[in-house]
């Protein structure tokens, strides 16, 4: 797609017209997003509950294709588990880098139009901030449940040590 | 058309059959032919490692580039030619003056004094020079249109500066500043001054001796000669009580196990194989623009930056940074479309086969100054023509609407 039909059917709509860009009223996770070269700057905001992304917004300034992407990154990952929501992560930074398939990007969407920005290096950051900005969340998020989960399982087996456990 | 114009846009192929309308001249210019078959000439008849070989080729690729030298030294006023010092590139040079003469003299309590309008070249290693010596980094600040008051250039350096470096143009706003003033007030203060070059050089005609200046930097691939070829001018006491930047080939006259002597200026700070068919490109280039003339340079740049800013003035919802005259500008256009990230509107007008500039142009101090992330910035040079501007003025005044607006 040529740069300004990329703009004018998909960018400038989400650009101009968010669907998400609000704030959360009880985030799991807030995030700061940036191209320092750019001066893109997004703040990524997710609510998560076992292991579901019930809600998710951004706020922030930026180009347009950072702030639509952003922002259609957010219709996708919504109602989806962190999983799901890092395998599409996976899928749309492999689009960007032209390593995909038509059919394998038809999950993303009206994101997969920003395919051609592969042909594009200097924004292919912007078009990715969203998308990396999410994916560092959803890891730390895995991180900390892992954590958690360690602490427990150590908590228990503290507990439970010895033939007691097997009752 | 200006026909002499004319006649000279013939002599850069990359502008010919095509509509291509370059206006990122600040970030480097295009290059005549000229400059091209003097290097292919270097290469093609005397191509040896100069001041080593005691043959006939190394000897006259010697004598090349020692003869790009004296074109050089002539050209910015230079007293001899052993005040010249080939380098890379503006930041190069910067360097070279940052860690040979900034960290030898600078001791705690010193000042080095630059302006918030530098580019990130002429910042970064006076950073690096305060947090090793512990000398303080000092900044002037001009008014809005670009100016460094008379006031702001006494009250900032004071018997403490040791060092004043600033940019003879800013690459984003584009005035010229008050040189010699500064440096007055600078050797006052028993300080020396650095200037930036990078964007007067191609310009304007530029004579160290009468600006004051210490030390004096720019690049070649600005002003018509070729990338990887770059000048420090220095003064001759400053230069000879300098240690070496670089250590290695080139640069000794005597070697033992244990140390060295150092060659003469200027070989002392050019470690290694030098760069003899830039230096040569940058000889053509000089050639080239002393052809052309700084008048007709300067005359078109002129007449070109008023049309563009009559024009962009049309359209209301773009603002122009720095100065409201254009004569003040040398060819430099900063600005932004309301509501338009200028990555957009570059990316927008590249397919338009228009190539301008936009981010924070590596001053990202001067954007926070000025209140903005980052900007579009259209820089002309003298072979740009009014039909470009034309275009490129109409072709801005579709932007918002490709982006969204008013659709
Ligand atoms: C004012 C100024 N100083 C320094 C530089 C650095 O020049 P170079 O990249 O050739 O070292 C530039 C060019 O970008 C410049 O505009």
């Amino acid at each position: 797609m040529e740069i300004k039909q990329l703009y004018r059917e998909i960018v400038n709509e989400h650009n101009l017209h968010p669907s998400h860009k609000r704030n959360l009223d009880n985030p799991t996770m807030v995030l700061q997003g940036i191209n320092p070269s750019c001066g893109d700057d997004i703040n990524l905001q997710l609510k998560v509950k076992d292991g579901i992304i019930e809600d998710a917004a951004f706020n922030g300034s930026g180009c347009a294709i950072s702030q639509a992407s952003t922002d259609m990154m957010i219709d996708l990952i919504i109602g989806q588990t962190k999983e799901e929501a890092l395998k599409l992560a996976g899928t749309f930074m492999g689009m960007i880098k032209g390593e995909t398939t038509e059919e394998e990007i038809e999950v993303l969407d009206e994101a997969a139009a920003l395919q051609d920005i592969s042909h594009m290096p200097a924004r292919v950051k912007c078009a990715v901030l969203g998308w990396r900005t999410m994916r560092q969340m959803v890891e730390e998020l895995n991180r900390q449940e892992v954590k958690d989960a360690d602490v427990t399982a150590a908590g228990s087996s503290e507990c439970g040590a010895g033939p007691c456990g097997v009752k | 058309m200006n026909t002499l114009i004319e006649q000279y846009r013939r002599d850069f192929p990359i502008l010919q059959g095509n509509d291509v309308i370059y206006f990122d001249n600040a970030a480097t210019s295009q290059r005549p032919v000229q400059v091209m078959e003097a290097m292919r000439g270097f290469n093609d008849t005397c191509n040896a490692n100069p001041l080593r070989g005691l043959y006939a080729w190394s000897v006259e690729a010697t004598e090349a580039y020692e003869r790009a030298r004296e074109t050089v030294a002539d050209f910015i006023g230079a007293a001899h030619a052993r005040e010249i010092i080939f380098t890379r590139n503006t930041t190069e040079s910067m360097n070279l003056v940052a860690y040979s003469y900034g960290l030898s003299v600078c001791r705690p309590g010193d000042e080095i004094v630059i302006t918030v309008m530098e580019h990130h070249s002429n910042i970064l290693p006076w950073q690096m020079v305060a947090r090793q010596t512990g000398a303080k980094l000092v900044y002037m600040e001009p008014l809005a249109d670009g100016t460094l008051t008379d006031e702001e250039i006494e009250s900032k350096i004071t018997d403490k500066a040791k060092i004043v470096s600033v940019g003879h143009v800013s690459n984003v706003m584009g005035v010229t500043n008050p040189i010699r003033k500064i440096a007055d007030a600078a050797h006052a203060a028993g300080a020396v001054m650095v200037v930036d070059g990078a964007q007067s050089t191609p310009h304007m005609p530029v004579n160290v001796r009468d600006l004051g200046a210490d030390f004096y930097a720019f690049s070649g691939h600005k002003m018509m000669g070729p990338m990887g070829i770059g000048v420090l001018y220095g003064r001759e006491d400053l230069l000879d009580a300098m240690p070496p930047f670089l250590t290695g080939g080139e640069m000794i006259e005597y070697v033992t196990r244990e140390s060295a002597t150092y060659a003469e200026l200027p070989h002392k700070f050019e470690a290694g194989t030098v760069n003899a068919t830039g230096a040569v490109g940058l000889e053509a280039a000089i050639s080239y623009m002393k052809k052309v003339g700084f008048d007709l340079i300067m005359g078109q740049e002129e007449l070109l930056t008023k049309r563009l800013m009559a024009a962009l003035k049309e359209i209301p919802e773009i603002t122009v940074y720095g100065s409201s005259d254009p004569t003040r500008h040398c060819g430099i256009v900063t600005f932004n479309i309301d509501g338009c990230h200028p990555h957009d509107v570059s990316s927008v007008l590249d397919t338009e086969h228009v190539d301008i500039r936009a981010g924070h142009h590596c001053a990202q101090p001067l954007m926070k100054f000025m209140g903005v992330g980052s900007t579009a910035r259209a820089s002309l040079y003298f072979y740009n023509t009014e039909e470009e501007v034309d275009r490129f003025a109409e072709k801005v005044s579709k932007v918002r609407g490709w982006l969204g607006y008013g659709n």
